[in-house]
């Protein structure tokens, strides 16, 4: 798998060098192109399954940026949008299915999973959601929809994406964990389910499709069901078939997606209708397309030939029950490969009868193209061949991929040859009945549309989209209506009904200190006095200065109480509250709107304020009563001079103890400063005269700095 | 606003300005043992900044801090994460404190700790968070501040 990611990455990397002309954001493809491979080794590599996961959607991530690349086009960021939530949706399920398994298994290696696989009822449900983000990520029916849509993206990324490694993840995964998780719950019929349909599906749809790239893909598509089918049985001789399956159709299906791409390139239109005797303006390209071709029909020969060799005798000589049906579907499946290869280059490249083509075609006054270009996918074919020739060249990596899977898997070497028995004989039929279906084309084509189209799951696709769109519409429009009073309403009402329960449960507090001394009484009863200033207050200066005064008040409690730090702090804070507070008042009226915005009126809110008020001191007072724990002030008293080397335990706290909260704090005030600044910024740009208060900047400077980091936990 | 200016404030602030900053910043250095620290030195600091504020309105705190509120905020919340990844570097938990103690000509034995570029990274957010705030919401209307009282 490394070998395939970097070996295809370099030379698609060098391939788009001349596929691209100079254009902007190319240095973003560039780097992002790089940033998907490094992703994708990442995964491959990854012995955690956490691990596994962020480098799996890091690939989808980079993947939806690459297809995505010509943003210009709708059509284009639609199709990226679509790979990116049906993989990242898949990927999500996964990661539901990897934290089910790590916790059922105790580990989140995977070598250690597969050492000592664990089983169960949850073991199974794991492996189902496990098997969906495979599913998605190779595009299997009934997920397949986003593959041809991601070929709205270059071809250099489909060339590396969507045939040789992306895809490949979902059957990456489904290798590794087959072997040990074959045997267990669904795996096998859910496995095998997908991967046949999948490869019956795409090659079926692969032979309807006038768009040489999509004939393309819905073969990636079938290509790729038939792996699941290899790696999904778990068997030794089935995984060595992957394996060699594996390299030869990143091979050729690379060689492939970049010879559309030359097509593409130098003929501006890829409709095998319009496209008429290329084969003779491009004898190159033509030649490395024809081998490619024929190696992922399994002609002799070719490497292709060799996997798809080993998969039938995998199966011929399955001892599971079933196996036949399997290799019926699997031979039914490769004849529909053989079809649709021939009718890529015949179609790509042949000289049409004039009932096949459309009438404006193009052909001779293509020009060939740079040497570049041709390099790439020549350097692919000549891989096919050879290893083709001499299979045994390609049995080290095949055997150590199968082996690294599956420790049973036995050493031998690939062969072309394996003397006449029952997997040459299918493999002959195999191309014979490939061959016919090329030949009866136009039947079979009439055939095709003669059946009715099935409901498609891009329909479904679409449908889900915009439901959730409509639904979150109307969410939206209930949960945030704008009236501030409502916002309030309902936070403080959670507040209060939330830890209601608890509170019931609790002892009821024991014997309460009124007071401590009458200053305290005093002061007291100078906050409360100001409280209710605040609410009574008919003009907007006189409450923000009650306001400031409640806190002083508070500050002086604490200033009793033996708590400087928190004092100086209070003190701080409200004083800048006040400034801040006058600073936009200017921009209100001078009187609060008598005019109520509540529902309820005016009782409503005294209903709330009341509740609010008689909850906090009933919580304050239980809650002090009700400790379980012992208080960790005694241990941070003592931890905090030898320890944080520091005698002030209020900023010992601050910046060593909870110092991670202080961080995540001073990252709060950071953003709640730009807020300020752009709400500022946008209010000033469009600003009327008539509706100049804003709501927004009023709210947001008075909250943020009464909430100073540390003060609430100090 | 500029003729209703009052000499005493004018005076009065110009005096008290940098004692108050100086103040700050002993607040920030002392807060490991004593009172003090990042955030309260940060507030006194802004303090400072709210009195320039009154004196001149937003024009005056432009003209005496020439400091961009934004690189403030970001230098203070880069060198508190730095500090807290340092220690990781280091090969200590998560914001670990460490301790140098140093035997400085003149000012004797000086102890610091890693805390303390946390702490001055504190400082600086809640000093850039004021001056933010007396940047943007103070300095509409030309200078601003027609109806302080």
């Amino acid at each position: 798998m490394v070998v395939l990611v970097s070996g295809v990455g370099v030379l698609v990397l060098a391939y788009s060098r001349w596929y691209f002309s100079p254009q902007p954001g190319l240095g973003r493809f560039a780097g992002t192109l790089t940033a998907f491979a490094g992703s994708m080794l990442g995964l491959v590599l990854a012995d955690n399954l956490l691990a596994l996961y962020v480098f799996w959607e890091l690939t989808s991530v980079t993947s939806y940026l690459l297809i995505g690349f010509e943003d210009r086009k709708g059509s284009a960021r639609a199709a990226a949008l679509q790979a990116i939530l049906v993989t990242g949706a898949g990927g999500l399920v996964m990661l539901g299915g990897f934290v089910l398994l790590g916790q059922a298994a105790g580990t989140y290696s995977l070598s250690a999973l597969l050492a000592d696989p664990p089983s169960g009822p949850a073991v199974s449900a794991a492996l189902v959601l496990v098997l969906v983000g495979a599913v998605t990520k190779s595009a299997q029916v009934p997920f397949h929809f986003w593959l041809p849509g991601a070929m709205a993206g270059p071809t250099p990324v489909s060339t590396y994406l969507h045939s040789a490694t992306m895809v490949k993840a979902g059957v990456y995964l489904v290798a590794r964990l087959a072997p040990a998780f074959a045997t267990s719950g669904p795996w096998r019929p859910l496995v095998i389910g997908f991967g046949l349909a999948s490869l019956v599906l795409g090659g079926y749809r692969a032979l309807r499709q006038h768009d040489i790239k999509y004939l393309l893909a819905y073969g990636t598509i079938s290509q790729l069901g038939f792996m699941f089918v290899l790696f999904g049985v778990g068997l030794p001789e089935a995984t060595v078939a992957g394996a060699a399956l594996l390299v030869a159709h990143g091979a050729f299906k690379a060689a492939l997606f970049m010879v559309v791409g030359i097509v593409d390139h130098q003929a501006h239109t890829r409709d095998l209708r319009v496209l008429d005797g290329l084969g003779r303006r491009l004898p190159l390209v033509a030649g490395v397309a024809a081998v490619s071709a024929a190696s992922m029909a399994g002609f002799p020969l070719l490497f292709g030939f060799v996997s798809k060799e080993a998969a039938y005798d995998a199966f011929l000589h399955s001892p599971l029950g079933g196996a036949g049906l399997v290799l019926a579907a699997v031979v039914g499946g490769s004849m529909l490969t053989v079809g649709y290869s021939a009718r890529f280059a015949w179609g790509a490249f042949a000289t049409k009868d004039p009932a096949e083509r459309s009438l404006e075609t193009v052909g001779p006054e293509v020009e060939p193209p740079h040497t570049g270009l041709l390099v790439p996918p020549a350097i692919l074919a000549a891989v096919t061949v050879v290893l083709g020739l001499v299979p045994a060249l390609a049995s080290s990596l095949v055997y150590g991929a199968a082996r690294a899977l599956d420790p049973e898997v036995e050493a031998k070497t690939l062969a072309l040859w394996h003397g006449f028995n029952p997997a040459l004989v299918l493999s002959v039929l195999t191309l014979a009945v490939g061959v016919a279906i090329f030949a009866l084309r136009r039947r079979v084509s009439r055939v095709q549309e003669a059946v009715p189209a099935v409901p498609s799951a891009d329909g479904a696709y679409r449908g889900a989209v915009s439901g959730l769109n409509r639904v979150a519409d109307r969410v939206t429009g209930v949960v945030q209506n704008g009236s501030l009073p409502v916002y309030l309403g309902v936070i403080l009402a959670t507040a209060v009904v939330l830890p209601l329960p608890a509170l019931v449960r609790s002892p009821a507090p024991g014997d309460l200190l009124v007071a401590e001394s009458p200053g305290q009484l005093a002061v007291a009863a100078l906050v409360v006095a100001s409280a209710v200033g605040v609410a009574a207050a008919r003009r907007r200066f006189p409450a923000v200065l009650f306001l400031g005064a409640v806190g002083y008040g508070v500050a002086v409690l604490f200033v009793i109480q033996g708590a400087p730090d928190l004092a100086l702090t209070q003190l701080l804070i409200e004083t800048l509250s006040v400034v801040i507070f006058v600073l936009v008042l200017r921009h209100l009226p001078d009187r609060f709107q008598r005019r109520s915005v509540w529902p309820l009126g005016g009782a409503a809110r005294v209903a709330v304020a009341g509740c609010v008020g008689v909850f906090v001191a009933a919580f304050a007072m239980v809650a002090s009563g009700a400790r379980t724990a012992p208080s960790v002030s005694g241990e941070f008293l003592e931890r905090a001079l030898p320890e944080a080397g520091g005698r002030n335990v209020v900023n010992v706290i601050l910046v060593d103890f909870r110092g991670f909260d202080t961080l995540g704090e001073i990252t709060v005030l950071t953003v709640a400063a730009l807020g300020i600044f752009s709400l500022v910024r946008a209010c000033r740009r469009d600003r009327d005269p008539d509706r100049d208060p804003d709501r927004d900047p009023d709210r947001d400077p008075d909250r943020d700095p009464e909430q100073p980091p540390g003060v609430s936990h100090a | 606003m500029h003729e209703r200016r009052s000499i005493i404030l004018d005076v009065g602030v110009d005096a008290v300005f940098h004692t108050i900053l100086v103040f700050s910043i002993f607040l920030l250095f002392a807060g490991h043992n004593a009172p003090g620290g990042g955030f309260v030195g940060g507030l006194v600091a802004g303090a400072a900044m709210v009195l320039l504020y009154l004196e001149g309105g937003a024009g005056r705190v432009a003209e005496s801090v020439r400091v961009e509120p934004v690189a403030l905020l970001g230098a203070g919340l880069a060198l508190a994460a730095l500090t807290a990844i340092a220690s990781l570097v280091a090969g200590n938990a998560l914001l670990e404190s460490a301790k140098l103690e140093l035997d400085l000509p003149l000012l004797g034995e000086v102890k610091a700790t890693s805390a303390l570029p946390f702490d001055i990274g504190v400082y600086l957010v809640v000093v850039g968070l004021v001056l933010m705030v007396l940047r943007t919401l103070g300095a509409e209307d030309g200078d601003g501040g027609e109806q302080q009282p």
